[in-house]
């Protein structure tokens, strides 16, 4: 199995960050907003160095998202930075109107989206974004894995036109991909080349499928692990060249299993290349408080869950 | 030089035109785009600058309208149509299939004039707010204009939107509320009072206003002196008092006329009521 070496463990959120900055020395139209989370979404270097190209709009995010659609409106790439819960469940009918339906280039950056938020709890744990934004007509949905692709989700979004949904996280998590990479919207990514199952994973689960094939190699089996780094539009060729090869599937995501990535995998099979798919993410329950690594094994989003589901799925396939 | 005399005529083909419309389409709202056609003509014919030769998403360079309540879409395609955007023989696809005058406003049929979506309500202002920082940004010294509903201020966004105009001094933007006191279920007052609006307004900061919005030269004066207003650190708010339904009187002050369309003897009945000024569509 290729080998994948944790430079050191960076939030993603702070990825972001670095790359908000970069874009508002290169591109003088990009300008951001933010509901009183600036330091949580690490937008503070970008308003102090670009204090007119950025705006504070208070807890307020209804009309943080109808402000950047006017932002729109006179060349402007308003990015709004705040957690995945209020940058899609709370304001989703400003989204849809004044975003989505109106095709307005905003880039929704999302961060603490998902369990490995930890301590705060279920109102803090986005699950339902990404069916959420998945559902937009016009909206991209992008879950990047780790600090170096969120920061260069980041630029890639700006130079896409169009209503993008950029999701990503509040921990520190292994940073292993290339520093140096392009982000290709729409492309999925494969990790590691497998004969036996398929692992489909987004955002921090990547590093924990990768994982999951580690532990499956020492049995014997062989995985091909695949970073959906985008959701939407989903790289569909990809997805079902690699399950025509191994003939079964694992989703991993940190999300509820109604309506996530999974249920765009299960479908683009269903419909392609029906085989077996075995689903990790959240089922039909709510976040709660804890450590993220305690969440991700109460909530059956470890590594060994993904082994067991790997086997499952393999298992499943052999019946047929 | 259009005198109010050239604009009162204009509105009174746009509200045939909205009868004309919303019968035809057997659906859709007369009464709030009733009360708010001659403030939308002297917007249009008096007020701003729109580059109608030339529209483009952007709107650099020009004064922008944008229009909270897109109920009133009717009155709004109408005063487009007749201002030059588009042939006002297009009225007559209102609400149909496959229209570019979708029922309400959107921009995903390519309609000229139009930049934002409109229908859900409360969202106009944060919109028209963004647009005005966008101008300021790029040096741009033209007004943006918002039309908000006042039964519509009851959507907690306004007042988002509100704070944060006068917080970030937005003073390159004129909004006007309609207050024709209507809405639905009834009087506004009956659903959920607004109270003291202006001083509420006041209150959140903002200069302050009032006009009659179905009396043309009060409302080209009004909007006049609110241009005064805006480049002072503030941001310019007009309350418009209007009957809903004006110009027909069995639709006057009924709230009943929101979004309920005329039958064809109802229709027939209002345009006896208002001459075909510019011929009609």
């Amino acid at each position: 199995m290729k080998e994948y070496i944790n430079s050191g463990s960076k939030d993603t959120r702070s990825g972001f960050g670095a790359a908000l900055l970069i874009l508002g020395r290169n591109n003088p139209d990009v300008v951001a907003l933010c509901a009183d989370l600036t330091g949580s979404l690490k937008m503070d270097e970008f308003a102090k160095t670009f204090p007119d190209r950025f705006f504070q709009v208070g807890i307020a995010e209804a009309n943080m998202m109808g402000i950047a659609a006017g932002l729109t409106i006179g060349g402007k790439i308003p990015f709004t930075g705040t957690f995945a819960n209020f940058s899609t469940a709370r304001v989703y009918d400003q989204v849809r109107q004044s975003i989505a339906y109106a095709n307005k280039n905003v880039k929704i950056c999302a961060s603490h989206a998902g369990l490995t938020l930890g301590e705060d709890g279920a109102t803090h744990q986005s699950l339902e974004d990404i069916g959420l934004m998945k559902m937009l007509p016009n909206m991209t949905v992008i879950c990047p894995c780790d600090y170096n692709q969120t920061r260069a989700a980041t630029l890639a979004v700006a130079n896409h036109l169009g209503p993008v949904y950029l999701r990503f996280g509040r921990p520190k998590w292994p940073n292993f991909t290339d520093p140096d990479q392009t982000f290709e919207i729409g492309k999925a990514l494969i990790c590691n080349e497998g004969t036996d199952v398929t692992l489909f994973a987004t955002g921090h689960m990547v590093w924990n499928a990768i994982q999951a094939g580690k532990i499956l190699e020492t049995n014997g089996i062989s995985a091909e692990i695949i970073n959906i780094a985008t959701i939407k539009p989903l790289d569909t060729a990809a997805v079902i060249r690699s399950v025509q090869k191994t003939g079964c599937a694992v989703t991993v995501e940190e999300h509820m299993l109604q309506g996530g990535m999974g249920d765009c995998i299960a479908q683009t099979l269903v419909r392609n290349f029906p085989a077996p798919v075995e689903m990790v993410g959240v089922n039909n329950q709510f976040g709660g408080s804890g450590k993220p690594e305690e969440l991700l094994k109460a909530y059956h989003l470890d590594v060994p869950d993904i082994v067991e589901a790997a086997l499952a799925a393999i298992r499943r396939k052999g019946g047929r | 030089m259009l005198t109010t005399e050239d604009l009162e005529k204009i509105s009174c083909q746009v509200r045939r035109d909205i009868i004309r419309m919303v019968s035809g389409a057997e659906s859709g709202h007369v009464g709030g785009a009733l009360g708010a056609a001659d403030f939308l003509v002297a917007l249009y014919f008096k007020i701003m600058e729109p580059n109608v030769s030339r529209f483009t998403p952007d709107g650099i360079d020009e004064d922008l309208f944008f229009l909270s309540n897109g109920h009133l879409s009717a009155g709004w395609y109408s005063v487009l149509a007749r201002y030059g955007y588009f042939d006002s023989s297009e009225l007559a696809s209102f609400r149909k299939l496959n229209s570019r005058l979708q029922g309400h406003p959107s921009t995903s049929e390519g309609l000229p004039g139009i930049r934002m979506c409109s229908g859900s309500l409360g969202q106009g202002l944060s919109v028209a707010i963004g647009a005005a920082l966008s101008k300021k940004l790029n040096r741009d010294e033209h007004l943006v204009y918002c039309l908000l509903g006042d039964g519509e201020l009851q959507e907690g966004q306004n007042w988002e939107a509100m704070m944060f105009a006068a917080a970030h001094k937005v003073d390159n933007l004129i909004a006007v509320i309609d207050c024709n006191g209507k809405q639905i279920e009834g009087p506004v007052d009956e659903v959920i009072s607004l109270g003291n609006l202006s001083a509420k307004l006041e209150a959140f900061g903002w200069n302050v206003s009032e006009m009659y919005g179905n009396d043309m030269e009060d409302v080209v004066s009004s909007l006049k002196k609110a241009q005064w207003y805006t480049r002072q650190e503030q941001p310019v708010m007009i309350i418009m008092n209007t009957h809903m339904g004006y110009g027909v009187d069995f639709m006057l002050d009924q709230h009943q006329w929101h979004g309920v369309p005329p039958t064809r003897d109802q229709a027939a009945a209002a345009l006896r009521q208002i001459p075909e000024t510019l011929g009609d569509y």
